[in-house]
């Protein structure tokens, strides 16, 4: 199914930019709702798009720990940014759901639970890493002991257009996470957007039966060579670019025996427990429930809606919250992403997309405290008397 | 039937003596008498000159503190094998609480200003004395850590 | 003797239909076991109902309009039309069940979890320590072994309560320390005057409790400093750490894996649990405000 690189000469079109539009036009003939980048309040986020032409052509990012501004390119290429706070797990992972209703009756009551809206979604503008966060989420939702029928339901019948990024955003690390820049499984169609003085152009490869099928009804030709080896040197130019790098390599453990490093300290001194990077974070899955019930008491609902384990409340028992600290809340959700998901997953939670160092206010990087602790393995926190 | 051991015998068996050099546990065994205690009947009282420990063979003693209002309260019970009392060790040498039977106690009392002096003249005994104590001490006061926290109340 | 190695009871049993949406169950009666803490008594709401469960899992149980809340089953497993959860009062919606009345109807989730390893410990003494509300988990099975009895050497229970009044299932407590086959010990943490019981921690019990620890299964059940100091003086005494096992709570909102919140490292304890293997748990349960 996936194209690896090799291949790319043997199964990659060329669709010009002047008839980019008829692709979203025949994902709108397949009855698709397409879905793409889009711009709003002052950044990138994925809506539904009527036509290419709303489409944020010519615009950029530029992102650093805590900051995201929407720059003008000089040029007007459609996908010249990575991802802006958005991810796509709002569609198949909504942010609220009525899990279901009750009605009190003679018996004592009914529960009914709504049915849940089947969509065709076409996802036009998929970054490698955002491929990797839906496939690991699918393991979550999908490929455990239970299953949640709502992301099972929703995801059903998703097109999935991916673009491989040329330039990558400054938060980003997909290369250390090996989840980019380069789409190699997850789509339907892959993208490599071509911006010269004269052309502008997309270097296509299909991963699908489905994606071949729907590059028929789109003008496309062949590619050259040298049409195929400009991508490449676009996606080879993007590597050499990832300028934040963590490695991984035993990551794992390193994490499990520096429980108590003061690295956890000097993070929780910073941190304001905010949430903002479990909102962003396209992995990021807990939720919790409502149970509310209207003024007669009569009618009930339970609504799931997205938590964060950064909250107080999230580790509460009787008696108080287990993770009572804010140390103790950061260090859970770095140890989830980067240790305890392989064990639970098989997989790190983390794909490198980077939103979660540009969306925290005070601009914590995880790549930055992983350092930090990588550089002082096993170092004990000084006994200091406060 | 419960066979008559003779008190060398009994301390041999005991966790507290087991691994003392036997020519001290004979010595000991010298500085020992059985006695017995009715159920409801006082080992000792708070306040009483401590010159004396006990092991026990059978039964089960509470460790209680007299409360104006709320009577005797127990703090522990102690039961086969344990040993009580520790004042005898430590000035001043004053009993810090009750022991009382609440069932049929057998016990070896051993006096303490006895074994007290040989400790003096021997430090090495003194040494496998302590020792001992140290570690029943430690036990106690870990137990009465859980205690004091007081787990199962409603938080 | 051989003690399986127990993988089979770290499978979830799964729950019939949407195991998000609560199924109605009948409250047949509510019975006061102490000051705070009660025992509901379910049956279902219709004649075909009922709920096979493993002891030790727990149900996620529904107060119409106020909330849901994981309580383990408490009742015996060999009787599936009768559902008890022993629970104390400790919020809104454990409140809420002590004011129901029998008929009226409460919503339940389940059963969910991990269970007592009763099958893989066939053959060796069986040493239940409990502490507190930790005797409720247990109970199932007790009943268990209890009904199959031949098929396990000594079997010891330790209780260890706050005061004589606070002892969950007095009588029947009694009544298993009257049994030949039986060995019952309590203790409490305090007395009141006229008791003439055990007072101490529960762990003071182990180090003279009449089981043979090379060939003995411990399942232990209480606050989470109990169970860890009761797993000190058990390794003390020779039982192996893949022969412990612990119950443990977490915060839950799904009880199916999906809501993250009852996760202890990499383990969700309402799918991994609340049933774990001590050595599996050994370095997270160290671990302060893991």
């Amino acid at each position: 199914m996936s194209a690896a690189g090799s291949n790319l000469t043997t199964s990659t079109v060329v669709i010009e930019r002047a008839d980019f539009p008829c692709l979203l036009d025949a994902l709108k003939t397949s009855r698709y709702k397409v879905i793409g980048p889009k711009l709003a309040n002052g950044a990138v986020v994925y809506d539904e798009l009527a036509s290419a032409a709303e489409l944020p052509a010519g615009w950029t990012e530029e992102q650093r720990p805590g900051l995201y501004r929407l720059n003008r390119r000089p040029d007007e290429a459609l996908f010249g940014y990575t991802v802006g706070p958005d991810s796509w797990k709002k569609f198949f992972h909504p942010a609220t759901a009525v899990l279901w209703q009750a009605t009190k009756n003679a018996n004592g009551f009914n529960v009914s639970a709504p049915a849940i809206q089947t969509q065709r979604l076409a996802l036009l503008g998929v970054r490698a890493c955002d491929l990797h966060a839906i496939s690991i989420l699918d393991s979550v939702f999908a490929q455990g002991t239970f299953s949640d029928p709502i992301w099972t339901t929703l995801r059903k019948n998703t097109f999935v257009i991916a673009v491989n990024c040329v330039e990558p955003g400054n938060t980003c690390f997909c290369t250390s996470m090996k989840t980019g820049p380069r789409a190699s499984f997850g789509f339907d169609l892959a993208l490599t957007e071509v911006v010269e003085p004269d052309r502008h152009y997309f270097v296509v490869v299909a991963g699908t039966n489905r994606g071949t099928a729907l590059l028929d009804k789109v003008p496309h030709r062949a590619a050259r060579q040298d049409e195929n080896d400009c991508a490449e040197a676009l996606l080879a130019n993007a590597v050499n670019k990832m300028s934040r790098k963590l490695d991984t390599a035993g990551l794992k453990e390193l994490l499990y025996r520096n429980h108590e490093h003061p690295r956890w300290d000097s993070v929780a001194a910073r941190c304001l427990s905010c949430a903002n990077c479990t909102m962003v974070c396209p992995t990021c899955f807990c939720t919790t429930v409502d149970d509310t019930s209207d003024l007669s008491g009569r009618q009930a609902a339970r609504v799931r809606g997205w938590d964060s384990c950064f909250t107080l409340g999230f580790s509460f028992i009787h008696g108080g919250s287990v993770r009572a600290s804010v140390r103790a809340r950061y260090r859970q959700w770095l140890t989830h992403k980067f240790a305890t998901w392989l064990e639970q997953f098989g997989t790190f939670g983390c794909v490198g997309c980077g939103r979660c160092i540009t969306w925290c206010p005070v601009g914590i990087d995880v790549t930055e405290e992983i350092e930090a602790i990588q550089q002082t393995d096993g170092i004990k926190p000084r006994k200091e008397v406060k | 039937m419960m066979e008559t051991k003779t008190l060398e015998q009994l301390l041999a068996e005991s966790d507290f003596f087991r691994d003392l050099d036997p020519a001290y546990r004979q010595m000991l065994a010298g500085c020992g008498r059985n006695v017995v205690f009715k159920p409801g009947e006082y080992m000792f009282q708070e306040g009483e000159p401590a010159h004396e420990f006990h092991l026990i063979r059978k039964g089960k003693v509470a460790l209680q503190i007299k409360v104006p209002g709320r009577g005797p309260v127990t703090l522990q019970t102690v039961q086969d094998g344990d040993v009580v009392g520790w004042a005898w060790l430590v000035p001043p040498h004053k009993r810090q609480y009750d022991a009382r039977a609440l069932e049929l106690t057998r016990a070896v009392a051993f006096d303490g200003l006895c074994i007290r002096s040989k400790c003096e003249q021997d430090p090495k005994l003194g040494y496998e004395f302590f020792k001992r104590f140290a570690l029943v001490m430690a036990a106690r006061l870990s137990a009465m850590r859980l205690q004091l926290l007081d787990l199962y109340a409603n938080p | 003797m051989q003690i399986r190695s127990g993988s089979s009871q770290n499978i979830a049993m799964p729950a019939p239909a949407d195991p998000m949406l609560a199924q109605p169950w009948c409250v047949c009666r509510i019975v006061r076991e102490t000051d705070d803490t009660f025992t509901l008594e379910l049956k279902p709401q219709n004649r075909s109902g009922q709920m096979n469960f493993k002891p030790g899992q727990f149900n996620m149980l529904y107060v119409f309009g106020v909330g849901e809340i994981p309580i383990s089953i408490s009742g015996d497993p060999t009787q599936p039309r009768i559902l008890l959860h022993t629970t104390r009062e400790v919020g809104a919606v454990t409140r809420a069940m002590r004011q129901l009345k029998p008929g009226d109807v409460i919503g339940v989730r389940g059963p969910f979890g991990t269970a007592w390893p009763v099958d893989e410990s066939e053959g060796a003494d069986i040493l239940i320590v409990a502490g507190g509300i930790g005797l409720a988990p247990l109970r199932p099975a007790l009943y268990r072994i209890l009904s199959r009895r031949d098929l396990y050497g000594r079997v010891v229970l330790l209780y260890g309560a706050r005061t004589p009044a606070d002892m969950l299932y007095r009588r029947e407590l009694e009544g298993w320390r009257a049994r030949f086959d039986l060995e019952v010990y309590a203790t409490v943490d305090r007395a009141m005057s006229g008791w003439r019981g055990n007072v101490g921690v529960v762990t003071t019990l182990i180090p003279r409790a009449p089981f043979d620890p090379s060939s003995a299964v411990a399942f232990v059940c209480g606050p989470e400093v109990m169970m860890r100091f009761t797993v000190d003086e058990l390794l003390k005494r020779g039982v192996q750490p893949h022969a412990i096992y612990l119950s443990l709570e977490r915060n839950m909102k799904c009880g199916i894996g999906l809501c993250g919140h009852c996760q202890l490292g990499p383990l969700f304890v309402c799918k991994d649990g609340p049933v774990l293997r001590y050595d599996k748990l050994a370095d997270w349960l160290q671990k302060w405000e893991a």
